[in-house]
């Protein structure tokens, strides 16, 4: 944050604000692993499409693609709005784990699925 | 010996994801823009994690050709690797949380190098099968 960062000539940044951009670095990072899970639960509920299971099961997988989907999304951007903050909080351990935990489900249900 | 260290490390990484609280009790809380940087490298990990599941999923739905079998076991190995990866960010990012606070390095892993080796073989793997499907 000292002055000795900040490039020569520069307008300097406004207060609180990290002349390295770090929180918006950040809240695009989250963007990026949004955008990975919504095509992994494209390619999941296109496989449901295809899937040979009674109408009922498919219709249960799809609403549990959409449940892991929609908690990672809304958790992701409950992040994202933490970092319009000028010094965001340090990423609690839940939101962590509860992506970590959506990741494994994903790849489980795709695992059930194709060994079925 | 080893293994009965390997599993004591585990279960005491599992321990601290789920008591996040005592990572805040050690050492001091170091600068915000270096625990930012070590929540991007987190989420990188994840991308790469779900990328692999992507992965497996591609294959299963993309590669028709390939024996029943063959295709199986490629999409759960890699299935496996991204839930692994997974859960390897989260105990990366508490342990370098936790380095960070105490003033220690960073810690080493060898799990890039034997994700880069284990992604390349699976590749090259799949590039053969995908040729000799197409020809045979």
């Amino acid at each position: 944050m000292g002055d000795a960062q900040r490039g020569a000539g520069s307008r300097p940044p406004a207060p609180g604000r990290d002349p390295g951009l770090q929180p918006e670095r950040t809240r695009l990072a989250w963007r990026r692993t949004t955008l990975s899970c919504t095509v992994v639960a494209l390619l999941a509920g296109r496989r449901l499409l295809r899937s040979t299971a009674p109408f009922a099961v498919d219709v249960a997988l799809a609403a549990l693609v959409a449940l892991l989907w929609l908690t990672f999304v809304a958790v992701s951007h409950r992040r994202v709005r933490a970092m319009a903050t000028g010094r965001p909080p340090d990423l609690p351990a839940w939101i962590a784990l509860l992506l970590a935990g959506c990741t494994v489900t994903l790849a489980v249900f795709g695992a059930a699925i194709v060994v079925s | 010996m080893i293994l009965r260290d390997g599993l004591r490390s585990v279960g005491a990484a599992v321990r601290l994801w789920w008591a996040p609280a005592r990572v805040r009790e050690e050492g001091s809380t170091p600068d915000y823009r270096f625990s930012l940087a070590n929540e991007r490298t987190f989420l990188a990990w994840l991308r790469t994690g779900l990328a692999l599941v992507g992965g497996g999923f591609a294959v299963d739905q993309f590669l028709p050709r390939l024996s029943g079998t063959l295709r199986l076991t490629c999409t759960v190995v890699l299935l496996v690797a991204g839930a692994l990866c997974a859960l390897r960010a989260v105990n990366h990012w508490v342990r370098c949380e936790l380095a960070m606070r105490r003033g220690e390095d960073l810690p080493l892993s060898r799990f890039p190098s034997v994700l880069a080796l284990g992604v390349g073989v699976l590749a090259a793997v799949l590039v053969v099968l995908v040729v000799l499907g197409r020809t045979g």
